[in-house]
């Protein structure tokens, strides 16, 4: 059973089930995430480091998650 | 007598100051071990990296830091792969984000592309003024892809880039300097006034000669990728990129001799004593 307090968000284009109380901060330590070596993005707008802790998400709210890759 | 290269001055984009004049990208490599080889070989201090979601199945996937040394380089983030003005200036705060974290002196600049069409990844003109406009704006540093166009070039330069990049041809295509007459033109343009704004061949650019070419005609550096990545031995291939920036750039300062239609002989003519023809 689900608790109805979760709410649904988008992380990179896929939808994920998160606890009520998520941040930004919470959301990349499930993840297992280095947050020096990446960029957050909420609802195209980007999240700075230093506000990862108190960016509550809400539901619907659409995260992009970046790192760097090879590129030309 | 010294056998060293004689010496020259770095090459200076913005606030930046870069030994090599040879920026290489880090994509199409067969593994990141092979590309860090490469990039080493190089001889480049900057290398160009894209920004893409973080793959969040595998935990485990490796990650191209693991393979760089971000403190040997001097990274530059690009916004490959962005198709309009919003998304390039969206992609370029994200880069300089995470090259905060990673504290990076590549922070405060940028590789913009924004592409008009997948087939060619032709520049679009119009939206690379805006994105440079707006990034500028917001304390970018802006190094800017562009066509060969110099009225395009001109334009992008007055946008406040801080360097045009053009295109030798599209990018992964390895045909050369496709028009050279339109890069000098780009190059007369750009430095009418200014001659130390730094132009840069990007994109295009398949073997040694071609960056040799480049260079020769007078452009700052060369930025290239796949023609080391997709060379059957990529190392050795970053071996002749280095040194065919290095041959490119002192013949352009070593000012060639002029092409003439007739021969010209190299040993005296006087004092031979053999017939001479009429």
């Amino acid at each position: 059973m689900s608790d109805p307090a979760e709410f649904e968000i988008h992380v990179n284009g896929r939808p994920r089930t998160v606890a009520p109380g998520s941040t930004v901060a919470t959301l990349l330590e499930t993840l297992e995430l280095d947050p020096r070596t990446l960029a957050v993005e909420r609802n195209l707008d980007l999240v700075p480091r230093g506000q990862h802790a108190a960016t509550l998400l809400t539901a619907g709210d659409r995260l992009e998650v970046v790192t760097l890759v090879g590129g030309g | 007598m010294s056998t060293d290269l004689l010496t020259d001055e770095p090459l200076t984009i913005g606030s930046h100051t870069l030994r090599s004049r040879l920026i290489v990208g880090t994509g199409k490599y067969a593994s990141y071990e092979l590309m860090g080889e490469s990039l080493h070989r190089s001889g480049a201090d900057c290398i160009t990296v894209a920004v893409r979601r973080e793959r969040l199945i595998d935990a485990a996937g490796n990650n191209l830091l693991d393979f760089i040394d971000a403190s040997r380089y001097t990274l530059l983030p690009n916004t490959a792969g962005c198709f309009s003005a919003d998304d390039a200036v969206r992609v370029a705060r994200l880069g300089r984000e995470i090259l905060l974290g990673l504290e990076n002196a590549g922070a405060d600049w940028v590789k913009l592309e924004v592409l008009a069409d997948k087939k060619t990844l032709l520049p679009d003109p119009v939206a690379s003024i805006e994105a440079t406009e707006r990034l500028v704006a917001d304390g970018f540093q802006v190094l800017c892809y562009s066509s060969d166009d110099p009225i395009t070039a001109r334009r992008l330069k007055e946008a406040g880039a801080s360097s045009v990049m053009p295109a030798g041809s599209p990018i992964g295509s390895g045909q050369g300097i496709l028009n050279p007459n339109n890069i000098r033109i780009c190059l007369e343009y750009l430095k009418d006034g200014d001659p130390d704004y730094p132009v840069i061949v990007d994109a295009g650019v398949g073997t040694a000669s071609d960056v040799t070419i480049a260079m020769e005609l007078g452009v700052d550096g060369v930025l290239l990728n796949t023609g080391i990545a997709h060379a059957q031995d990529p190392l050795r291939m970053a071996d002749a990129m280095r040194y065919a920036t290095a041959a490119g750039r002192l013949a352009y300062l070593s000012g060639r001799i002029p092409k003439r239609l007739y021969a010209t002989a190299s040993s005296p003519e006087e004092g031979t004593i053999t017939r001479q023809p009429r």
